[in-house]
């Protein structure tokens, strides 16, 4: 039997609250949208869409959930014999093995886990696994990643990070040819910046938090061009 | 018993409304800068302050649920909030408000999403006139949304009363204390299901079923003011950046 689809209950990219019918019959749920019988009602706060039958809501609020293979910044809270716990702005604090910190075996009965890393310190990792039984493991081992030594980091909303990385890298990289800064974007909400001084680091930091705040408006990408041409000094 | 009338021989209340008629209510959401989510409150007079922690890491670990986010209420009368002082101590009274409120709340959380943390919601209530857990329930699952928390619908409250003989929607303080029976009721309205549903005083089955029918319709109006809320905040927030 063929299941005619009903139009959807909603216009694309239009506000939708949690239990908000979306649409009836027969469809994929996706994001933040959740199936009770043949209904589909959204779960959170956000901006509803439809992509072929796909329907998810894009959340305006919420917390970050580690996925493997994300880029995060995370901040050392705990130092413990042979690892470090970070917070990554998540419900879960990540945890660093030294073992996939330092290229050799750490003897925590000779040295110290503080040696290398101290509590406050900062270290873009990568998430390897994450299931939810259990505290996201993170890594160091691949270029690029590992302890921040210089620039500024900043926080922004998770939900906001995909607008400030744009489509295929669109944002990202227009901020980087722009300003000539080396920008790091953390799928967890932290944005490392490394400029030639602080003015430059700050200069970028406000870009970026306008693009957070504007996250959701049309033609982002142009505005922003136009705000660091106009406020370059 | 009371010595003046609560309600007035042509159906008004003593504070001008009709039987069936609400307070005017209020919602603003977003309002703190150190919580994940946060709502206030107006309903009447009574005003409440509510802010959501979380989904955040469960402090002791050894009260974290293996399998489902622990959600925890912390309702809370601030000392002026009533006629005489309260002490500021815990009462036996706030304990039960908040162990009431968790579990009117909780039905309507996918907790299962976040195993091993836990949810704080804090309820402060600053001016009380009746209706506090019902103005507190509307105002937390709000609150609850402003932190992103994902949850099955929103939780609309109200409480329905018997005062001089007669069933009245929206129940403030003078009416609680002199009329004959109280009954709040927490709701989800587009799954239909009630989320608590409490009674004191005496009242007939045809009341009871009279009363439900009162209590539905008002929560639908409750809902439609937090909707109300919600779009208006998400909205500004983007269309102010439209001009910017």
């Amino acid at each position: 039997m063929r299941v005619v689809n009903i139009p959807v209950n909603f216009e694309q990219r239009q506000l939708v609250v949690p239990g908000t019918l979306l649409a009836e019959g027969r469809y994929q749920p996706g994001f933040n949208v959740y199936q009770d019988a043949d209904k589909y009602f959204a779960s959170i706060v956000g901006l509803a869409d439809l992509r072929n039958d796909l329907i998810s809501v894009i959340p305006l609020r919420g917390c970050y959930l580690p996925q493997p293979g994300d880029i995060v910044i995370g901040k050392v809270i705990e130092c413990i014999p042979t690892a470090w716990m970070l917070d990554i702005r998540s419900p879960y604090q990540g945890i660093l093995f030294a073992s996939e910190y330092l290229s050799k075996p750490l003897n925590p009965m000779r040295e110290d886990a503080r040696k290398y890393l101290d509590v406050g310190e900062m270290v873009i990792a990568s998430v390897i696994a994450f299931d939810r039984t259990r505290n996201p493991s993170l890594s160091c081992r691949d270029h690029n990643l590992g302890k921040i030594q210089k620039g500024t980091v900043i926080d922004v909303e998770a939900t906001r990070v995909p607008r400030i990385i744009g489509k295929k890298g669109s944002m990202i990289s227009m901020l980087k040819k722009e300003t000539n800064a080396q920008i790091m974007v953390g799928q967890n909400g932290r944005v490392w910046i490394s400029g030639k001084s602080r003015d430059d680091e700050a200069y970028v930091a406000a870009a970026i938090k306008k693009i957070a705040d504007e996250a959701h408006t049309s033609g982002l990408t142009d505005r922003i061009r136009e705000y660091l041409v106009s406020n370059r000094r | 018993m009371a010595t003046e009338k609560l309600i007035s021989d042509d159906g008004i209340r003593n504070d001008g409304r009709k039987i069936d008629e609400l307070r005017e209510i209020k919602f603003d959401i977003g309002v703190l800068k150190n919580t994940d989510g946060s709502a206030y409150v107006e309903w009447g007079r009574t005003k409440i302050l509510v802010g959501v922690m979380g989904p955040r890491e469960s402090h002791p670990k050894h009260l974290a649920l293996a399998d489902k986010a622990r959600i925890d209420a912390f309702y809370r009368m601030a000392s002026f909030s009533v006629e005489e002082w309260k002490s500021p101590a815990p009462s036996r009274r706030e304990t039960e408000l908040s162990k009431v409120i968790r579990e009117a709340l909780s039905p309507a959380v996918f907790t299962e999403y976040f195993p091993r943390t836990s949810i704080d919601i804090f309820i402060e209530v600053l001016q009380a006139d009746g209706s506090t857990r019902c103005a507190a329930i509307s105002a937390a699952s709000l609150a609850l949304v402003d932190a992103g928390i994902p949850m099955r619908d929103l939780v609309a409250s109200i409480a329905v009363g018997k005062v001089d003989g007669q069933l009245v929607l929206d129940v403030q303080d003078k009416e609680d204390k002199e009329g004959e029976s109280d009954m709040p009721m927490a709701y989800m309205p587009s799954k239909n299901a009630v989320t608590l549903l409490q009674m004191d005083g005496q009242i007939t089955q045809e009341e009871f079923a009279r009363s439900i029918d009162m209590l539905k319709k008002g929560c639908l109006e409750v809902y439609r003011l937090q909707r109300d809320a919600i779009e208006a905040h998400f909205k500004v927030s983007e269309s102010s950046n439209e001009e910017a």
